[in-house]
């Protein structure tokens, strides 16, 4: 079950060698079209002219690069590969996916060795931390994604409303009646699972596209209501000073029952930021253990088979809309979870951290990781995050590459980074 | 074992818009009996089987199934996955619904999800990894590699669905049907797309199903080799209507039928009975 190879190989075929002449014309052509796209867009450029009214300057260099290194790349394509589609698959060495897979057994036990001791390893470089800290909470939204849309079959373009119920719950819980982070965090939980439900229940007739766009409105409302419920939420200041965490009573702080002063270590600010690491790292943990156990019960069966033809499903006796519904409220569960995180990491939080762009991220990282593969989630989710941060001084190139680099990865591998399933069960041998 | 009706259809009328798919159908499927159901493209008789298995609400009618212990249940009032739970009605498809991306044996093990869920107390003891789940999931493969073993599936058990073979994804979704424990199975041409040897298989699988299981089987097929050779009794529908309704020995004989079949003048019937008996 790996069509990306075979099928791109199979398109070789209608791949034709070129004449130089021939691939001059292409090249041409190429450029052609690269201007006239290219013209107004890149060739005129607006300014502020020096009375304030707007004036237009030209900028032929630039253009001109461009529709160069379009001439250039088409011209090499055409010389290289000839007419045709592109075989992305042979600019792969040869076994690469099938060492990916063989990759993908042996690396969680590896991956999760290194997420324990990262916090020592860079125990004075905060900025490492934190974006571990970062990698690991998508890394967790991802796995509680991942049942809804990888398991369950369910495409949930609002995933990041759940994130901001917990995150709220949280925020909310905590200062109205100082309940501490350990009774807040199942609660966030909880609140956010009974939002997935209230979700699931409008769409359970739907499939597809229109519980995408459902879910994406879904997400849109959530974020709106935050927005706009001003004395509730406070709108869009947000909500500040959430208590942080502390380890099971004690503070992080530099006082006589702080954390430091128990444990007789000197007090520094990093031990709340190594303490944030291993929490996260462990509330992923549950996540992953959760849904790895539910795969192999039989709500987890009725979710994949649900994925696979709901029909078939009813007609064997399963419930489906129990089904969906547990899908929903264990993905949004688990968002929660992260959301309280979220809320306590930061200490202050507003509905601008709850935008469609988050739940696309988060989309994103399952659909490249291989839908249903919880390894598949871990590297697709170290990848761009880790890929956002290498490519932070090209700002404004960033997005640029991080698209290309994805259209590149779906054409290599349309399934996915990691795309094989594991059977939930096998047959032992007889006897 | 046979005598009782297990399913009675009665007044069945499926109209969709000014469309009578079905108009006042009735006819009892006898306990331990194959009972088939045939009748010309387009006659309705899959329509009847959604309404059987409840995935079409019938506009009017009753249907009423009865348990070998003595339950009876209403069809037309229960929800097409209760139909499955409650009544343990099973059935295929026409155009084989599998779970492809799934294991031969997962799709199996699907099949027995309400037991299964009962023995995991709705997930939770599933999750504390209790024995007595451990035991529930044990008993369901065996009963899973049972029927592999019927349907000559056993060495394919941890291949993908969709990787099975045509007639292989046919017999796969009988083991399918069959793991829910049914006492009605509903066949929707089993034996489409089968050549001659895996559509003799197929008879001697049905066969083994009706008299070592006591399902009764309600069959809708096109292949007459299969109908004739082992219903119990046949009912024919065309164009919504039940046109005859016997032994396969009378079906064979009745001149609607023929007919229906084969669209001839009534004068020419003989001629053509006399061809379809050679």
């Amino acid at each position: 079950m790996r069509p990306s190879v075979s099928q791109t190989a199979g398109t070789q075929a209608v791949t034709t060698k070129l004449t130089f002449a021939g691939a001059l014309k292409d090249a041409v052509l190429a450029a052609l079209v690269a201007f006239g796209l290219f013209a107004l867009m890149i060739g005129l450029h607006t300014d502020q002219g020096p009375t304030g009214a707007l004036v237009i300057s030209t900028r032929v260099q630039e253009l001109g690069i461009i529709v160069g290194l379009v001439f250039a790349g088409a011209l090499l394509r055409a010389l290289i590969f000839g007419r045709g589609p592109v075989p992305f698959a042979k600019l792969v060495p040869a076994g690469w996916g099938d060492r990916a897979q063989r990759f993908s057994r042996f690396a969680g036990p590896l991956l999760l060795g290194i997420a324990v001791i990262w916090p020592f390893a860079f125990y004075h470089n905060r900025y490492v931390l934190d974006l571990g800290i970062l990698i690991l909470t998508y890394i967790m939204l991802g796995w509680g994604l991942n049942i809804v849309v990888g398991l369950a079959g369910l495409l949930d373009l609002g995933y990041v409303a759940f994130y901001a119920v917990g995150a709220y719950s949280y925020a909310l819980l905590a200062q109205n009646f100082s309940l501490s982070f350990w009774i807040c965090l199942p609660l966030a939980g909880i609140l956010a699972a009974f939002w997935g439900i209230l979700l699931g229940f409008p769409v359970l007739r739907l499939r597809g596209d229109y519980l995408a766009i459902v879910t994406l409105a879904f997400g849109e409302i959530i974020r709106l209501v935050l927005l706009n419920w001003q004395s509730f939420t406070g709108g869009p200041n947000g909500i500040s000073s959430i208590p942080r965490p502390s380890f099971f009573g004690l503070p992080f702080n530099d006082e006589e029952d702080g954390f430091a002063a128990f444990f007789g270590l000197e007090f520094a600010p990093i031990h709340r930021i190594v303490f944030l690491f291993y929490l996260i790292l462990v509330l992923a943990l549950i996540t992953n253990w959760v849904t790895q156990r539910m795969r192999r019960l039989p709500i987890g069966r009725a979710w994949e088979a649900m994925r696979e033809d709901e029909i078939a499903c009813r007609s064997l006796g399963i419930n489906t809309t129990n089904t969906k519904l547990t899908a929903f409220a264990m993905g949004a569960m688990f968002g929660g979870f992260a959301g309280a995180f979220f809320a306590t990491r930061q200490g202050f939080i507003s509905p601008e951290s709850f935008v469609f762009g988050e739940s696309a991220l988060i989309l994103a990282i399952v659909v490249l990781g291989g839908m249903g593969s919880q390894i598949g989630v871990v590297v697709a989710a170290i990848v761009m995050l880790g890929g956002f941060e290498l490519f932070r001084e090209f700002e404004q190139y960033r997005m640029l590459v991080f698209g290309f680099a994805m259209v590149l990865i779906m054409i290599w591998r349309p399934r996915g980074l990691v795309a094989t399933r594991e059977p939930s069960l096998h047959l032992g041998k007889p006897g | 074992m046979s005598g009782a009706p297990i399913l009675c259809v009665e007044h069945l009328t499926m109209r969709f818009g000014g469309l009578v798919a079905i108009d006042k159908l009735s006819f009892a499927a006898q306990r331990g009996h194959i009972t088939a159901l045939i009748g010309p493209n387009g006659a309705g008789k899959t329509t009847v089987f959604n309404c059987i298995t409840g995935f079409y609400h019938p506009t009017a009618g009753m249907m009423r199934l009865e348990h070998p212990g003595g339950e009876a249940y209403l069809l037309e009032r229960l929800l097409d996955f209760r139909i499955a739970k409650l009544a343990r009605v099973a059935r295929t498809f026409q155009n084989i619904r599998l779970f492809p991306g799934m294991t031969v044996l997962e799709n199996l093990v699907v099949a027995q999800h309400n037991v299964l869920m009962k023995a995991s107390v709705f997930t939770f003891a599933g999750l504390l990894g209790l024995g007595t789940y451990h035991r529930a999931e044990n008993e369901a493969i065996d009963k899973a590699r049972y029927w592999l073993d019927k349907t000559g599936l056993l060495t394919r058990a941890d291949d993908h669905a969709g990787s099975l073979a045509y007639g292989e994804q046919r017999r796969l979704e009988i083991a399918r049907a069959m793991c829910t424990d049914p006492v009605l199975l509903c066949l929707d041409e089993p034996a489409a797309g089968l050549n001659a040897r895996e559509s003799g298989e197929l008879n001697a699988l049905l066969r083994f199903i009706r008299q070592e299981h006591g399902t009764s089987i309600l069959l809708i097929e096109h292949d007459m080799s299969v109908v004739m050779e082992i219903s119990d009794h046949i009912v024919v529908l065309d164009y919504g209507v039940k046109i005859a309704d016997g032994t396969p020995e009378e079906i064979r004989n009745d001149p609607k039928v023929i007919a229906a079949y084969l669209g001839v003048e009534d004068d020419e019937i003989e001629q053509v009975e006399a061809e379809v008996r050679t």
